[in-house]
């Protein structure tokens, strides 16, 4: 693999990878047909981003040397980061910018051209990985706001960055919510809290297409929440292009943000947080509450090859599969063991039911509604009994 | 007014009298060298130099001249001893280490010699401060015996290109390996971390290159964390000369202009780490 990237594309470049490397802590590295892809994880699986680059992007663009396959590789973020750690050198001192992969040494070269003729040279160590996929389909979503990044940016600009979770829904008067809660110790779960709510109207928007549903978006309980950790990501990316459009899928499927252009597409895929809070109260507004249509309003969600009976893992599958042409021997790893085959479908019976019996101002679970895998393996995979203890435990002094 | 005495006394009672009207010229230059606590003060008729050292293996100088001060007096050949060198910073800064445009701190510096303290009288705005600092027993320092005729290779750069190379450093990386030579890659800056490696590659015929003089291929290998401190002297100054010797012994000399336009000179000397091993380019 060998591209090269000129001008003010390698400072988008580096901005992607900043963003990137707000999500995951390695970076997966795919040369493709149709550009470059650079993906992260976060390591509760919860989060998971994107980017393409379209081979227009660069200025030379080769996924595999003649003849050969294409390699594809995992580095550390750190050390891919490094190489752009200061965006604001990069854009005033570097030229261009070559990656290769698979030349004679086994590492990923970036070179930088500086000003002045000044190249700096970074081999980095890499793995060999399989392909990093999240299953998502943006066309499935059944909601839409479509707005300039600039708008979200600002919106979210007065949280904390360490808030564990945001919540956002969209009000009545088609009004989009971003609220954040306050821990229960404070306050009783009577009175808790909306901290902040930032109400856009629909104007401030290019697009609010709420899918189905009259005004109010969601089935019924008008509430997304989700971490928000990776949407400090977005924000950096408003320099790069004009519209972030955030796809909302049903309450209980993850959140799409995405950034696209003719030269990059950007995915953020954030996991949302089960969401049985809503039925409190004091969380839930009348006025949403009032609004809500019944559960059995909206429409029965498309079922794909990857939906399956499993509410936790229906909106999502990540996994790691090997090319689909099967040109390899590589092994097409399910980390879902009853992902496949899909079975029928009806996935919110089982769970609606489960949420109905919450009772009232039941605390938050902060329980992932949706994780790409992880939570639904672990019954099944945590070691039986306790492990054995290696050291015995120290007296209490004194 | 016990404090105000030693104004008051004979300036032929002191070893070392030394007047700035702004002092943020000594303070900048002390700063590029205070990696360690303790420094020692070397004051001659021409100037005094102050040395900071480290592990014996690295040693910086600040050398200011008579010419910088606006009063300057040693009545004997040669006043040494040593100091604490971040009192001595915060002393100078006691008015604040980035005074109001327009203000200037003037400092008169006073030492009586050995065993005394070193008496500072900072004024500004008509507010005078009174600071002694004991001093101690000054300890021999390093001869590095550098000698300009077994310079090997030499080059000046301007500093703007080195900046944000040391700044970036990986530091993950035990040593910085430098490379000099007449021939491709000239000059070169290697780090092998736990990423992976990374070399800085500046061509002789840059813009940065002030002077290219490099007779042989030079490889020599110095701790990192013991060069990182010379950045603090890096990002002061205009132009750096970078020598080696024949044993590979590595000077850097920052020359650093004052908020008045004078020059002053800061000088790092390291020893080479152990032999080169043959490994990655």
């Amino acid at each position: 693999m060998k591209c090269l990237v000129t001008g003010g594309n390698v400072k988008v470049l580096g901005k992607a990878v900043h963003s990137l490397s707000r999500i995951g802590d390695e970076l997966y590295l795919e040369p493709l047909e149709d550009g470059l892809s650079l993906r992260t994880v976060n390591s509760s699986r919860s989060a998971y981003a994107c980017f393409l680059f379209a081979p227009l992007f660069f200025q030379q663009y080769q996924a595999a040397a003649p003849g050969q396959e294409a390699l594809r590789c995992k580095i550390l973020m750190k050390s891919f980061l490094a190489v752009f750690r200061s965006l604001a050198t990069v854009e005033r001192s570097v030229e261009k910018c070559c990656i290769s992969l698979g030349g004679r040494s086994s590492r990923l070269v970036v070179q930088l051209h500086c000003k002045y003729g000044v190249r700096k040279t970074h081999n980095l160590s890499f793995q060999d990985c399989e392909s990093l996929q999240a299953v998502f389909d943006p066309a499935l979503c059944s909601n839409v706001l479509r707005a300039p990044a600039r708008v979200l940016g600002e919106a979210v600009l007065p949280f904390p960055p360490a808030l564990a979770e945001v919540t956002l829904g969209i009000g009545c008067g088609r009004r989009v919510i971003l609220r954040s809660y306050q821990e229960e110790e404070e306050a009783g779960p009577s009175c808790s809290c909306l901290h902040r709510q930032h109400r856009q109207s629909h104007g401030d928007r290019d697009e609010h297409r709420a899918g189905g549903f009259p005004a109010v978006a969601g089935p019924g309980r008008g509430g997304h929440h989700f971490l928000p950790q990776g949407i400090p990501g977005t924000p950096e990316l408003c320099g790069i292009r004009k519209l972030v459009s955030q796809r909302l899928l049903r309450c209980t499927r993850p959140a799409i943000f995405a950034v696209s252009d003719s030269l990059l597409d950007g995915h953020f895929v954030l996991a949302t947080l089960s969401e049985s809070d809503l039925h409190s109260p004091a969380l839930c507004s009348p006025e949403l509450r009032r609004l809500a249509p019944p559960l059995q309003a909206h429409s029965t969600p498309h079922l794909d090859d990857f939906a399956n009976d499993d509410i936790d893992s229906y909106m999502i599958a990540m996994e790691t599969t090997a090319d689909s042409e099967g040109s390899r021997a590589v092994p097409s790893i399910s980390l879902f063991p009853g992902l496949r085959p899909p079975c029928s479908p009806g996935p919110y019976s089982e769970d609606n039911e489960a949420e109905a019996g919450t009772q009232p101002g039941t605390p938050p679970p902060k329980k992932f509604r949706s994780l790409f895998f992880g939570s639904i393996l672990a019954p099944a995979h945590s070691p039986p009994g306790p492990s054995p203890v290696l050291a015995e435990d120290s007296e209490g002094e004194g | 007014m016990p404090l105000l005495t030693p104004q008051i006394q004979d300036e032929n009672d002191y070893s070392l009298v030394a007047s700035l009207d702004n002092v943020r010229n000594l303070s900048t230059i002390l700063k590029a060298i205070h990696f360690r606590e303790h420094a020692t003060c070397f004051a001659t008729k021409n100037g005094i130099k102050v040395t900071v050292e480290n592990a014996k293996c690295v040693q910086a100088n600040a050398f200011i001249q008579a010419g910088i001060f606006q009063e300057f007096i040693v009545q004997e050949e040669s006043v040494t001893f040593r100091i604490n060198l971040t009192v001595l910073l915060d002393c100078l800064s006691i008015f604040g280490s980035s005074p109001m445009p327009g203000t200037l701190t003037a400092l008169r510096m006073c030492y009586q010699g050995y065993g005394y303290p070193l008496m500072l009288f900072l004024e500004e705005g008509g507010v005078v401060t009174v600071c002694k600092i004991n001093t101690q027993e000054p300890e021999e320092t390093l001869d590095f015996d550098f000698c300009s005729t077994n310079v090997i290779n030499k080059i000046i750069l301007q500093s703007e290109g080195l900046r944000e190379a040391f700044s970036e450093l990986d530091m993950t990386s035990e040593v910085l390996q430098i490379t000099m030579s007449p021939d491709k890659p000239y000059f070169r800056l290697s780090t092998f971390g736990n990423a992976g490696s990374s070399h800085l590659d500046y061509p002789k015929d840059s813009d940065l290159m002030e002077s290219f003089h490099c007779n042989q291929t030079q490889v020599n290998r110095y701790k990192i964390s013991l060069l990182k401190p010379s950045t603090k002297a890096l990002v002061l100054s205009c132009k750096v000369s970078i020598r080696t010797d024949n044993r590979g012994f590595l000077s850097l000399q920052y020359m650093i202009r004052n908020e008045d336009g004078q020059i002053c000179f800061v000088e790092y000397y390291c020893c080479p780490d152990e032999e080169v091993p043959e490994s990655e380019s």
